[in-house]
């Protein structure tokens, strides 16, 4: 018999309709504590039937009618990964050891149903991550379109698994039918401001994979470093970086961030912004900055890109033809916020190309006019772009597809949004959610209660919304403090941009985000604790 | 100093290397500032095959010095970093490198009195630390230790220097809370390594409170096995205890552990039946509890059994009793309690029953020949207080009066309002720990010596193993700074910025997982996670 036990709000008043039971909630509060999803799936149902995993009989295999099978790496890497989760690192025991019981859960089948599973794919914007999974003995199904989605159930599967008080793994019968309310679900870090080593990277794209985040905003280079080392413009990295060779990342380390995001449904978006923020590229290149003038001459120091020179746009021509290739994704982050305009205003050749362009002093046209070349130059590689929403502000024309960043508080992101939204773009929300900026206490309140789609405006504008970003930037952060700074603070913005739009009360959440958190930690991910308590296993680095 | 460029084609690759020496002369800074300090533009170099730790001959203390013979093999690794045996920098030919130690006694806990003085004198091929104890031997050894470098050849340098050095406030503090999260023993150890390095001399262990008890007694086993998080996971075994004591102790650390009542006490209730106070509602106990019943007479038998253990487990002369933020609700609610009061004719004022009890304590305290450490709360309710009683400030707002009433009433005071770090903002909120003047309050220039110190205190309601360190280091040195170092030479916050940077890179080199103050990077970065 089903018992009803934990569920999305919306499902209540159904599941009791249709017959569905209260169970003994109350003496298995303790347990049910143990498999708190997160984030919350979008339609939940579970029973106090409990079935028990046991590591020497239990697998992940591919379902006979699933188009995906053992040559499908990135599945056969996933089950090994959440086989660890669930159960530590004991090894499979030998087959002639298994003894299977009556309420052993034997397997979980997974169901991968497109003709094309995309096992070598890249996951897009149109990836569809629905899955369905069903808990019943002997085996469990999950089925889901292709591998992005069965990576999804995967997840929830493994949170579903709870030690009871013997130690022995369990699951309860459960039946879950889940997809993401927002098709772009992402986290920047910086690795600009301070470098961040590999390891700390791949560990992060491991809690993005928890947390079910699908893209990983790289911004990798910005005013105070350029580690990104290119292939046609090595001097960018060599002169640029804080160290040429131990502060960089090579094609080598680029791929490989890039493949371990992909194998767990993770995208890659680059961020390479221009016309600001490029002080480090300078060092590498040549008279591809603006030469500040004091007074008559040239200061020595200097600006953003100089957009009056063919020479720039040459450049950015061949360069991001080297990042169309290199990143694999459809979208490319083009930055353009930020851009101080007094640089510009004190160069003569700059004011003369203004008053040849008819300008005025208006330097907003002047970025405009350098955007405006950049988007061509980077709509020729075929790639969509990303903006900061500065290069929407500033009235550029811009491709239908572009994804306009918001970032700004002031105004109120609200009307940004809206703005945005009625001029028929894309928009990804940023502002709530820069987790740089710290301050005591349960901060992770309110980056839960924002919403995307909190804004006036049509129903149609809404669609338009495409998701949001948690923004970790660099200036307080690197390898020493990024994992716990992020997490589990990043977890409340991804089950805003998850789970259904009702699901908003902050106690059942913290309860929850409380369990999550010690799971990620008994994963090895140092997330910080939301309150005072414990976890059962505590973080073993330092 | 010569500047050499010298290229350099290797055999059997048609890769040119090109090495450059810019001959940058670097002076390096040492955290804290020492008092006096010289340094010359001439340098030495260290070579790791030759360098040595020895023993003065006139030196009281000689091999066999446990804290000293221990540091030595610290220090060794800690001054080279890269060195391995066999890989030969055969740079400093005619140099016989060698550090050596001038020092009084060897045995024993530093203490209240501890002369952490010390002279050292780096010239030509030799280096000569002397001080009157080893504690302050240890501090000197640290200073030797910043003042080596290495070029980008990587060979080890040491500029000609003096140092004349010594605290300015012989207590200088840190407290960990290892009640609201169990902190395992190794973030412990690492932390009292860091507080070494930034010449911190006291640990302060607010080692239990109300959301655990993992301190694992001797006596009442039932405390941790009841009132810890988990009664095998989440305590602090005998064993465990005296770990973090003799680490300390090594480093020159003194352990002052702080068992808190009447107040903070929820914890203890769960394994001492009939210690907390039951709480009323309507006429009848509501199930709930408050602080510590100070009515009844087991309560101080058993506060006088637990403070004979804490005195026969914690060696230090100084235990820290608490006494703060006592909740009057649950007491007045009692009609036990009630009646106590009006038996002790204290009326309604039960900021006198709180005094009764800490009065009790604080004589127990004293009669187990130890100094009791209190909160600010028990001075504000009651100054009539053993005068050899250290009172703690804690409270942030108008922290400068409170210095100037208690010194005033002829009291020992900490200073910790000022250094809660626990509590955190964005941006480099390390200035506002260092610009803070402990005796920059109205009062005698007697009453400024009653100063003894202060605290930093990073309290545990968000804090884990996870992100402590990061959260404590650098944050914390800029009060190990204000304390140790002469204020007049270390106002500006400017001008310690990069010394303080230097600093936090160098406690990355040597595995303290310390955050960064602002954009930049350091040569070698933290490899953890």
């Amino acid at each position: 018999m089903y018992c009803l036990l934990k569920l999305a709000p919306l499902f209540l008043a159904v599941a009791v309709c249709n017959g569905w039971l209260f169970g003994d909630f109350v003496g298995k509060q303790k347990e049910q504590d143990e498999i708190s999803l997160w984030p919350l799936p979008q339609k939940f149902q579970s029973s106090a039937v409990a079935f028990k995993l046991s590591p020497a009989s239990f697998q992940i295999v591919h379902a006979k009618q699933s188009s995906a099978g053992p040559s499908c790496g990135l599945l056969e890497n996933a089950f090994r990964r959440y086989f660890e989760y669930i159960f530590g690192d004991l090894k499979k025991s030998e087959k002639s050891r298994k003894k299977v019981y009556d309420s052993d859960l034997v397997e979980l089948q997974v169901w991968v149903t497109s003709a094309d599973p995309e096992c070598d794919g890249f996951p897009s914007l149109q990836t569809d991550e629905s899955y369905e999974l069903s808990i019943d003995e002997p085996s469990a199904v999950l089925k889901a379109a292709n591998v992005w989605g069965a990576l999804r159930g995967l997840e929830t599967f493994s949170q579903l698994v709870y030690e009871d008080y013997y130690g022995v793994n369990k699951i309860n019968k459960t039946d879950i039918s889940d997809f993401p309310r927002f098709a772009h679900r992402g986290i920047l870090l910086d690795s600009s401001r301070h470098f961040l080593p590999l390891k700390v990277i791949l560990a992060n794209l491991e809690a993005m994979a928890m947390n079910k985040f699908n893209v990983f905003h790289w911004h990798i280079v910005d005013d105070q470093s350029f580690p990104y080392m290119s292939r046609t413009f090595p001097e960018l990295s060599q002169k640029g970086a804080y160290h040429p060779f131990t502060h960089v990342y090579t094609p080598s380390d680029v791929k490989m961030v890039i493949e371990f995001a992909r194998m767990r449904g993770i995208r890659v978006i680059p961020e390479f912004d221009t016309p600001g923020h490029t002080e480090s590229w300078g060092n590498g290149i040549k008279d591809l900055l603006t030469p500040c003038y004091s007074g008559s001459s040239p200061s020595g120091t200097f600006g953003p890109v100089n957009p009056i020179l063919n020479s720039s746009y040459d450049f950015m021509t061949q360069f991001f033809k080297e990042i169309s290739t290199v990143f694999p994704d459809a979208y490319i982050h083009l930055g353009g916020d930020e851009v101080d305009f007094r640089c510009w205003e004190s160069n003569p050749d700059i004011q003369k190309f203004m008053a040849q362009q008819g300008f005025g002093t208006d330097y907003s046209k002047l970025e405009s006019f350098y955007i405006q070349r950049l988007l061509d130059i980077v709509a020729a590689t075929k790639k969509g772009y990303m903006v900061w929403q500065e290069v929407f502000d500033n009235g550029v024309k811009l491709k239908a597809d572009t994804q306009i960043h918001v970032w700004k508080g002031r105004p109120q992101y609200q009307d940004e949004m809206g703005q945005v939204t009625a001029a028929g773009f894309r928009a990804l929300l940023s502002t709530p959610w820069y987790l740089n900026r710290i301050s005591y206490g349960q901060d992770w309140v309110n980056i839960y209660k924002a919403d995307p789609q909190n804004f006036t405006g049509t129903d149609a504008q809404k669609k338009l919304v495409i998701g949001g970003e948690a923004c970790l930037w660099g200036e307080y952060v690197d390898a020493t403090n990024l994992t716990p700074r992020l997490w589990p603070r990043a977890s409340a913005v991804a089950e805003r941009l998850w789970s259904d739009k009702s699901v908003t009360d902050v106690g059942n959440a913290y309860n929850r985000l409380v369990q999550h958190r010690c799971r990620m930690v008994k994963r090895g991910i140092p997330a910080e604790p939301l309150f005072v308590g414990h976890c059962r296993q505590e973080y073993k680095g330092l | 100093n010569l500047c050499l460029l010298f290229f350099q084609s290797p055999v059997r690759s048609c890769l040119l290397l090109v090495v450059v020496s810019v001959c940058v002369q670097q002076v390096h800074g040492v955290w804290p500032l020492p008092q006096q300090l010289h340094q010359s533009a001439d340098r030495g170099c260290l070579s790791p095959q030759r360098f040595s730790f020895t023993y003065g001959r006139d030196s009281a203390a000689q091999t066999g010095c446990s804290v000293l013979d221990a540091a030595f093999k610290r220090y060794f690794s800690i001054i080279f970093p890269d060195f391995t045996k066999g890989s030969g920098l055969l740079m400093c030919e005619n140099q016989s490198n060698r550090l050596s130690v001038k020092t009084g006694g060897c045995d024993g806990y530093p203490d209240e009195d501890s002369d952490e003085s010390y002279n050292l004198s780096v010239s030509e091929g030799q280096a000569v630390l002397r001080s009157v104890t080893v504690w302050g031997a240890l501090r000197g050894l640290e200073s030797f230790s910043q003042l080596v470098y290495q070029d980008d050849y990587g060979s080890y340098f040491i500029n000609k220097t003096e140092i004349v050095d010594f605290p300015r406030f012989a207590f200088r503090g840190l407290l960990l809370d290892t009640s609201r999260h169990y902190l395992p023993l190794h973030a412990i150890l690492k932390t009292l390594d860091a507080m070494a390095y930034s010449k911190f001399n006291v640990f302060h262990w607010h080692i239990v409170d109300d959301p655990s008890f993992p301190y694992q007694s001797r006596t009442f086993p039932d405390l941790s096995n009841k009132g810890a998080f988990h009664p095998f996971t989440h305590i602090y075994t005998q064993s465990d205890v005296m770990r973090v004591i003799e680490h300390a102790r090594m480093r020159g650390i003194r352990v002052v552990p702080e068992f808190d009542s009447p107040g903070h006490t929820q914890s203890w209730g769960k394994g001492q039946p009939g210690l907390l106070t039951p709480c009323y509602k309507g006429g009848v106990p509501s199930g709930s509890f408050g602080p510590v019943d100070p009515t009844i007479d087991t309560t101080y038998k058993f506060m006088e059994s637990l403070l004979k253990e804490v005195k026969f487990v914690f060696p230090d002369s100084y235990v820290h009793l608490g006494g703060d933020e006592v909740s009057f609700a649950c007491w007045q609610s009692n009609p036990n309690v009630r009646k106590f009061m009006e038996k002790m004719g204290f009326g309604k004022d039960f900021t006198k029953l709180e005094s009764f009890y800490m009065e009790s304590i604080m004589n127990m305290t004293a009669a187990l020949n130890r100094t009791s450490i209190v909160w600010q709360d028990v001075f504000d309710y009651h100054e009539r207080i053993p005068q050899d009683t250290v009172l703690e400030i804690w409270k942030g707002e108008k922290y400068q009066a409170e210095l100037s009433r208690m010194t005033q009433a002829g009291h020992r005071v900490l200073l910790s309002a000022p250094w809660y770090i626990n509590h955190i903002s964005y941006g480099q909120d390390w200035r506002n720990s260092y610009a803070v003047q402990p005796q920059n309050f109205s009062g005698t220039e007697e009453q400024k010596k009653l100063v003894i110190g202060g605290e930093v205190a990073m309290w545990g309601e968000y804090v884990d193993a996870t992100n402590l360190t990061p959260r404590l280091w650098p944050r914390a040195c800029a009060a190990a700074e204000r304390l140790w170092s002469n204020e007049e030479k270390t106002l500006n916050a400017d001008l310690a910025f990069p010394r303080l940077e230097e600093f936090r890179c160098e406690l990355l080199r040597r595995g303290i997982q310390a955050e960064p103050l602002f954009v930049g990077h350091c040569k070698h970065e933290y490899d953890g996670l």
